[in-house]
């Protein structure tokens, strides 16, 4: 107990002044140990502190105290004081012991898993994140719990929000791989499937050496999309992505590979009937955390079968009555195409005009005619986007060329490789 | 073209109508006037077999009429084309296709056209005692190292082998016969007598390559086979599907080649395969000067005056009757054993380009004028304009409703703006997507690294 009290008193102390917290760090670290002997009754002393002062030393103390596992009862309480610690925390302090922080805030996710109220959370961890980035551009392991429990409690809004950002910093693949999976999830949820394919994309074709489980559910995932947005899918992975996967995901997700061939003949008759023969299978997909299971997305690839049909018929024809479109589409009936039609049209995914009186339905051409300011001004800032993105990547070279452990490394496979490649790299390089 | 003097209200009509009169007028033309000269031989009427194998000599005679004999439908035509098949086959030394054809025969004839054991065993018996003196003979002369006569005696056990029905050993021993040759004509006879023994084998990458030797010692080449090898290169690029190719080939054709090439092609088929894929292949101003002005080529024509006729019909946009002629053709081509497999292939071509050549100077077309044109209904054609136009061969638009087909020029100015939009949106993408991969690799090799210190 009194060495607790000495702690106490000395991080009330020493919380103050930057060199003074690098002091009390390295006191708390000696202290870590016995911390967590006493977890059980550490609750009290947490009064004393206050979290927007003393934060890093709240942060042991809260650390040492959720070490244990938690009945549901300790949990809500547990809940409240992580939640003001964390509205009212200093990100200075808390970055000093990030380790600890991640494992703070990953159990009180747990717990409000646990508790069943996920969206309590949403608020709070977005302010942890961004108190616990270095930038925006950093990936931090809070995202994909973020990410989570937006999931979890169905504001994919807030979620958004968060991957609006880009991302180019990562500590940990495994916390890319589960940020863009959920984050593909949650625009899916939103219907933003452009931006959905990309960050699925990311997970599957990302440097791994070995395939995991989360790539082969995002694989998955990125097939149907694809099959939603565009109407086909290239069945081969670009080469830039690991071997590992090129290799391994297509068997793992024979099922979804079939029913693309099914879906690229067009046909919606054999789509449904394979959708129907497998769909325990597809209900089986499902992890215990989601609601969209791979059977709401299936369905909607289904009926996309049928808007990139009416796509097809906008190339080639002028007019077309409203008969001749359910027949070659394979709609059951007129009432249904021009449902359909209807739907297209007021998603601007084709344009037309409905001639109710002699069932006609008119296509014409895309009436954009990029000649108005908004065009103008898109591009430019298009532009502008673009030229700092290569003045980044020119910036990364540089700085990757410098790096003494390319550069060794390239002094080593020198004698491999073609003269011309390696022109750059010394021929002799001693760390 | 046909309407030019007429005044212009009749050449209206002319154009509209496309040819619906011209059907009437077309075999009187053709057929009536020469008919008594020079009856033509592939036409639409029934194969006259005994004219069509009149045509050719030796082995693909008898293949000819073999094929014919599987082929055609009518048990007549069958039987007469099998009688003549055994007739030339008791006159060569062949009896392995001997027995083929008796057993196709099948005792149909009567007993004058039964297996002939005796003749066989006698023909076996000598083709022995043959093969035993040439190739003592040839010793002889391999010892003495007389070049010119090892060549000869290699020559002669090819022709042996050629007319025992050993394609195989007569092709090997006409090419040992390479090493011996002095003067480019012995090449010359070499490589002809290779493409002969090639083309009944089937093996038409070996034609290629032989016509190509052949035609690389051009001063001992005589003009006849200067044609033989146009026209062996045009059957082998016939059967590797190249139609351009081959039409050029035929085409290049010279009227020196006469009969003399008998034993593969005869003049007539150097027309129909010529000027069919000519038509299926090229464009308006290669057929016009390849084919139309072509003098060399029009007395190839003549000889099969339909194929001329629904050339000519192309041109002059009278497809109802160009294609009626097609369609009169098609089932002698089909008893023909080079073009058969390629009739189906060939004549969907020339549809095609009928269908685009028609809508290819208007701005709009009236479907139903078009339908009367090509003697098809208004839904078909509609299913065929649709698929012409999903393969991006006709630039247009149909209106199902009036039934009318709309030209349709693409916006250069509008799809260069979208595909501008487009690729920064994916450069955008790949960029971004490439500096994440690089920091997971850079974390990669530093983690490996900082686990090996």
């Amino acid at each position: 107990m009194n060495s607790m009290e000495g702690l106490v008193t000395q991080i009330q102390g020493l919380s103050s002044t930057a060199s003074d917290v690098l002091m009390l760090q390295n006191l708390l670290k000696q202290a870590n140990d016995s911390l967590h002997a006493e977890s059980t009754r550490l609750l009290p002393f947490l009064d004393q502190l206050d979290p927007s002062k003393h934060s890093l030393g709240y942060l042991y103390f809260l650390e040492a105290c959720t070490a244990g596992p938690i009945t549901k009862e300790q949990a809500s309480s547990y809940v409240l004081i992580i939640a003001r610690f964390l509205s009212s925390c200093v990100s200075e302090q808390i970055r000093l012991a990030s380790h600890k922080f991640i494992s703070v805030c990953k159990r009180f996710k747990d717990q409000l898993v646990l508790l069943g109220e996920p969206l309590r959370g949403v608020a709070l961890m977005l302010t942890a994140i961004r108190k616990f980035q270095s930038s925006t551009e950093h990936l931090t392991a809070l995202h994909p719990e973020f990410l989570l429990l937006c999931l979890l409690a169905k504001s994919y809004k807030t979620g958004h929000s968060v991957l609006e950002e880009d991302i180019f910093e990562v500590d940990q693949p495994k916390d890319l791989f589960l940020y863009c999976y959920y984050g593909g999830m949650i625009c899916i949820g939103q219907k933003h499937f452009q931006k959905a394919l990309e960050l699925l994309h990311n997970v599957v074709t990302a440097p791994m050496f070995a395939v995991n489980a989360i790539a082969v559910e995002a694989y998955k995932k990125y097939i149907l999309v694809s099959l939603i947005l565009h109407g086909q899918f290239s069945t081969s992975l670009p080469k830039y992505s690991s071997s590992a996967a090129q290799r391994n995901l297509r068997s793992l997700c024979q099922l979804y590979f079939d029913m693309e061939n099914s879906y690229s003949n067009g046909k919606i008759g054999d789509l449904e009937t394979y959708v129907q023969s497998n769909k325990e299978r597809f209900e089986h997909r499902l992890c215990i955390f989601y609601q969209d299971n791979n059977l709401g997305l299936v369905k909607q690839v289904v009926s996309s079968l049928y808007k990139q049909n009416i796509q097809r018929l906008t190339q080639t024809y002028l007019t077309l009555s409203l008969q001749d479109i359910a027949n070659t589409v394979q709609l059951s009936s007129v009432r249904e195409a021009e449902m359909h039609v209807l739907q297209m049209i007021q998603d601007v995914e084709i344009y037309a005009t409905i001639n109710q009186k002699d069932g006609m339905v008119r296509f014409l051409e895309d009436p954009e005619q990029y000649k108005t300011i908004e065009m103008i001004e898109r591009i430019d800032s298009s532009i502008q986007r673009l030229m700092i993105l290569s003045k980044k990547i020119t910036l990364t070279d540089e700085l990757m060329s410098c790096d003494p452990s390319y550069l060794s490394k390239g002094c080593r496979e020198r004698q491999k490789f073609d003269f011309d490649d390696y022109d750059s790299v010394p021929q002799r390089f001693n760390v | 073209m046909d309407g030019e003097d007429d005044a212009p209200k009749s050449l209206m009509e002319e154009m509209y109508a496309n040819g619906i009169e011209g059907v009437d007028d077309a075999p009187s033309s053709s057929t009536s006037t020469t008919i008594r000269k020079n009856r033509p031989i592939i036409s639409g009427e029934q194969l006259d077999i005994e004219a069509y194998a009149a045509l050719y000599s030796g082995r693909t005679k008898i293949m000819r009429l073999i094929f014919l004999a599987d082929h055609c439908d009518n048990s007549g035509m069958q039987l007469e084309a099998l009688r003549m098949a055994y007739d030339e086959l008791k006159k060569g030394e062949n009896t392995q296709l001997f027995r083929e054809v008796v057993q196709k025969i099948d005792g149909r004839l009567g007993p004058n056209y039964s297996t002939d054991a005796t003749w066989c065993a006698m023909v076996d018996r000598k083709a022995d005692q043959r093969k035993d003196k040439l190739e003592s003979e040839l010793n002889a002369y391999r010892t003495n190292l007389i070049k010119e006569s090892i060549r000869m005696g290699y020559n002669d056990f090819g022709d042996f082998y050629y007319a025992h029905g050993a394609l195989g050993d007569a092709f090997k021993s006409y090419v040992r016969t390479r090493d011996y040759c002095t003067t480019s004509k012995h090449i010359i006879q070499m490589c002809l007598s290779a493409i002969l023994v090639s083309i009944e084998m089937g093996q038409f990458a070996h034609v290629t390559s032989y016509v190509s030797k052949a035609e690389q010692t051009p001063e001992a080449l005589d003009p006849p086979s200067i044609a033989k090898l146009r026209c062996a290169a045009g059957l082998a690029h016939l059967e590797a599907k190249k139609y351009k190719l081959a039409a050029r080939k035929f085409l290049e054709v010279g009227p020196e080649l006469g009969n003399s090439y008998s034993e593969v092609i005869a003049p007539q088929d150097v027309a129909t395969y010529g000027g069919l894929c000519a038509l299926a292949s090229f464009d308006r101003t290669e057929l016009k000067n390849k084919v139309i002005d072509n003098i060399n080529f029009r007395n190839f024509l003549e000889l099969v005056p339909e194929v001329r006729e629904l050339i000519n019909d192309f041109y002059s946009s009278h497809y109802a009757s160009c294609l009626e002629y097609l369609g009169n053709l098609k089932s002698n081509l089909m008893l023909d054993i080079h073009i058969h497999d390629h009739v189906e292939t060939l004549y969907d071509q020339i549809r095609s380009k009928a269908l685009i050549q028609y809508t290819h100077p208007f701005v709009s077309v009236d479907m139903r004028m078009m339908a009367d044109a090509f003697k098809t209904s208004v839904a078909g054609l509609e299913k065929e304009l649709e698929s012409l136009i999903t393969d991006n061969q006709i630039q247009a638009r149909i209106d199902s409703h009036n039934k009318i087909l709309y030209a349709r020029h693409a916006d250069q100015r509008n799809a260069t703006f979208q595909r501008v939009l487009q690729t920064g949106n994916e450069f955008d993408w790949d960029v971004r997507a490439m500096l994440l991969r690089a920091n997971l690799l850079k974390h990669e090799y530093n983690l490996r690294a900082s686990r090996k210190i």
